[in-house]
């Protein structure tokens, strides 16, 4: 029978599939980080059990931490209590930590990939939602509660029902200019903000393949900002070219047969999907959101919507109460809208390609004297890669802030945080009031809007500026 | 975990789309190592008018003087959303709340609700619309019964569907972990056959 990529990777993990009884599936790799997994270590303590596979576990330090400094103090009282009590939970464990200051630590979901844990054909969790980056590669990869992570830790599964599929094509190719953000970001616009619960998506055409590794991460990164249990892409030469050599990643004959095994990772031509949803690459623009939800999203070249645009009563009442929040008016066009702050960084988009995007639109600019910009990379290897390229340089030089890495901004659980009334062009994924600090405004942008916009106080289109530069 | 079988308690409307974890407990609330501490906090920017958590907004569903010792929230559709943190069903669960009634919720906190004894119960729309006018018309106590997988008002019931794995788990309070624990060798036996790279 054909089947979907879904379906390959859950036959290949299920341990118990019987009536009555939620399935068994078995966890490749678990990551975890300081915030969600203190809880899920006491319980299984006080349960005096083992961690299964301790080895299967890899511990970063990343939510809370500050990205002025390495120390652990410098993350305040609570932070500090959390991050030294994961250091003392992964030594009791036998759990490998990227601590404050390893050459390995970073955004969780920014190391995985980049020191090959993260592999095609495998099931990766995560105390946090946006494990579904990994998806990127072909992982079935989705986030967890704690309670799941204390299941992990003690035997290694979890028990997951099985999801419906949806398919998502992204035809043709995209425009110069247009960024992976702007193609998750229009998926969402077109599905809403719950329009793939339950599904497990499948991204799929021309306009995806043609993604680098780094780029697809990006557009797995947001599938759950739409409701998915995971985004999934399947794996091909970039997905095993990226992954060579990498750290983690299998090494000789093991390797040899892994990438066999990976090239039959992908859907059969014939197979049934739940749902399907086809997009045209052409017509994808520039992505602004206004709203405070990610499906709240409309095109750089556009206005502000009017809740009279919605037929839907939900939706037109969730606009009403958007607009008061985040204190537009509807038909203000977008590149009117003026920001104070600007955030580049998150699991979404803090990877070289990222920073590479944005220091293009930077370089030889000032930040605008109205405008704070932060830059915050995503592990201290992108760190060092974008000071030996030169970027954080070119950065420093436009006025931005060059910080340590750390999930920082996106959700301000250090002391990276907006205050109220602020409005902020961010490359992170989430516009949820409040999300980055108590009455800050959130627009969600790619990396290159997020520069321009840092330069001109104001969000830019920036296709019209490249059309009239390339026109002169 | 606690068992559940049935609940009578009185319902408070929250009729907002997308109430995401991040309005359910912010961020700043989440730096505990515990799992308690977290209900003073349930819905903070919404609940209170000061950072402090001092100064109640009497605008608030929560903090009408009418819902005082609500312990079933009605809520919109796709309820949950958001970060995966599992402060948010420990914050809903200390302040009181055994039941959630929605349209949709998001597929993490459902599980994280199932995990920690909350009752998740997904109604048609048609029937969350009659349960909100209801509930702003006058005060509604409801009857959840598990078992029996309905929601009774006064003058009507609503059936509901749930996974019968969870429904077992929630009616005997079952220990996932040791429930797992007890499968070991089929666990083993998985892991034995594993290709290398795996």
């Amino acid at each position: 029978m054909a089947t979907t990529l879904y379906e390959k990777l859950w036959q290949s993990h299920i341990i118990e599939e019987k009536a009555d009884e939620t399935p068994l599936i078995f966890v490749d790799r678990h990551l975890i980080h300081e915030v969600t997994s203190p809880q899920a270590f006491a319980n299984l303590k006080f349960h005096n059990r083992v961690l299964r596979h301790p080895e299967r576990t890899i511990a970063t330090m990343d939510h809370n931490i500050s990205t002025r400094s390495i120390e652990i103090n410098a993350a305040g009282e609570g932070a500090a209590n959390q991050l030294r009590t994961l250091e003392k939970n992964c030594k009791e464990f036998g759990i490998e930590l990227f601590g404050m200051g390893h050459k390995n630590q970073g955004v969780v979901h920014v190391i995985g990939p980049e020191l090959g844990l993260t592999l095609p054909g495998t099931v990766i969790v995560c105390g946090d939602s946006h494990t579904s980056t990994h998806g990127a590669f072909g992982a079935l990869a989705f986030g967890i509660g704690t309670s799941e992570v204390e299941h992990v830790f003690a035997t290694q599964t979890l028990r997951q029902t099985k999801a419906k599929t949806m398919r998502i094509e992204v035809k043709g190719q995209v425009a110069p200019g247009i960024s992976a953000k702007d193609i998750i970001l229009a998926i969402i616009g077109k599905t809403g903000s719950a329009g793939a619960t339950g599904y497990v998506v499948e991204y799929c055409g021309e306009a995806i393949e043609r993604l680098t590794m780094e780029e697809r991460m990006t557009v797995c990164n947001m599938s759950v900002e739409f409701g998915a249990k995971a985004g999934l892409i399947a794996p091909d030469t970039k997905t095993f070219d990226y992954l060579k050599g990498k750290d983690y990643a299998p090494k000789g004959e093991v390797w040899q047969q892994a990438v066999e095994d990976w090239q039959q990772l992908k859907s059969d031509s014939k197979a049934k999907f739940d749902s399907y949803l086809t997009l045209e690459a052409k017509e994808i623009k520039t992505q602004v959101t206004w709203g405070t939800t990610p499906g709240q999203v409309t095109q750089v070249d556009s206005v502000v919507p009017s809740p009279d645009d919605f037929t839907d009563p939900v939706e037109r009442e969730s606009c009403i109460a958007a607009l008061k929040y985040m204190g537009l008016t509807a038909g203000t066009k977008i590149t009117d809208i003026a920001i104070n702050k600007v955030f580049i960084g998150s699991c979404t988009n803090s990877r070289i390609e990222d920073l590479r995007a944005a220091a293009a639109v930077a370089k030889g600019k000032k930040v605008s004297a109205t405008v704070n910009a932060i830059v915050v990379p995503g592990s201290y290897r992108v760190k060092e890669q974008a000071e030996a390229e030169g970027l954080a340089q070119t950065f420093i030089d436009a006025g931005f802030e060059w910080r340590l890495p750390g999930c920082s901004m996106c959700l301000g659980m250090n002391d990276d945080v907006l205050t109220h009334g602020d409005r902020c062009a961010s490359t992170s994924n989430r516009n949820f009031e409040g999300r980055q600090g108590r009455g800050s405004r959130t627009h969600l942008v790619s990396p290159e809007l997020a520069a321009a916009s840092a330069i001109a106080g104001h969000f830019v289109d920036l296709t019209s500026i490249n059309s009239q530069v390339q026109g002169a | 975990m606690e068992k559940f079988n049935q609940h009578h308690g009185l319902v408070v409307p929250l009729d907002t789309a997308n109430v995401d974890t991040d309005q359910i407990i912010p961020k700043q609330f989440l730096q505990k190592t515990t799992r308690t501490g977290f209900g003073q906090h349930l819905f903070h920017d919404r609940r209170y008018l000061d950072n402090l958590g001092n100064e109640n907004n009497p605008e608030f569903v929560l903090n009408k003087p009418q819902y005082q010792g609500a312990s079933i929230l009605l809520a919109g559709e796709n309820f949950g959303c958001g970060s995966s943190r599992e402060h948010a069903p420990w914050a809903l669960q200390e302040y009181g709340f055994q039941v959630i009634i929605a349209s949709s919720f998001a597929d993490i906190f459902y599980a994280n609700c199932i995990n920690i004894g909350i009752l998740p119960v997904i109604l048609p729309e048609a029937a969350i619309a009659t349960l909100f006018q209801q509930s702003k018309e006058g005060l509604q106590h409801l009857t959840v019964d598990l078992v029996a997988s309905t929601v009774k008002t006064a003058s009507a019931q609503y059936d509901f569907t749930i996974a019968p794995f969870h429904k077992y788990c929630l009616e005997n309070g079952v220990d996932s972990v040791g429930w797992t624990l007890n499968k070991i060798a089929k666990i083993e036996n998985y892991e034995a056959q594993m290709p290398a790279w795996q």
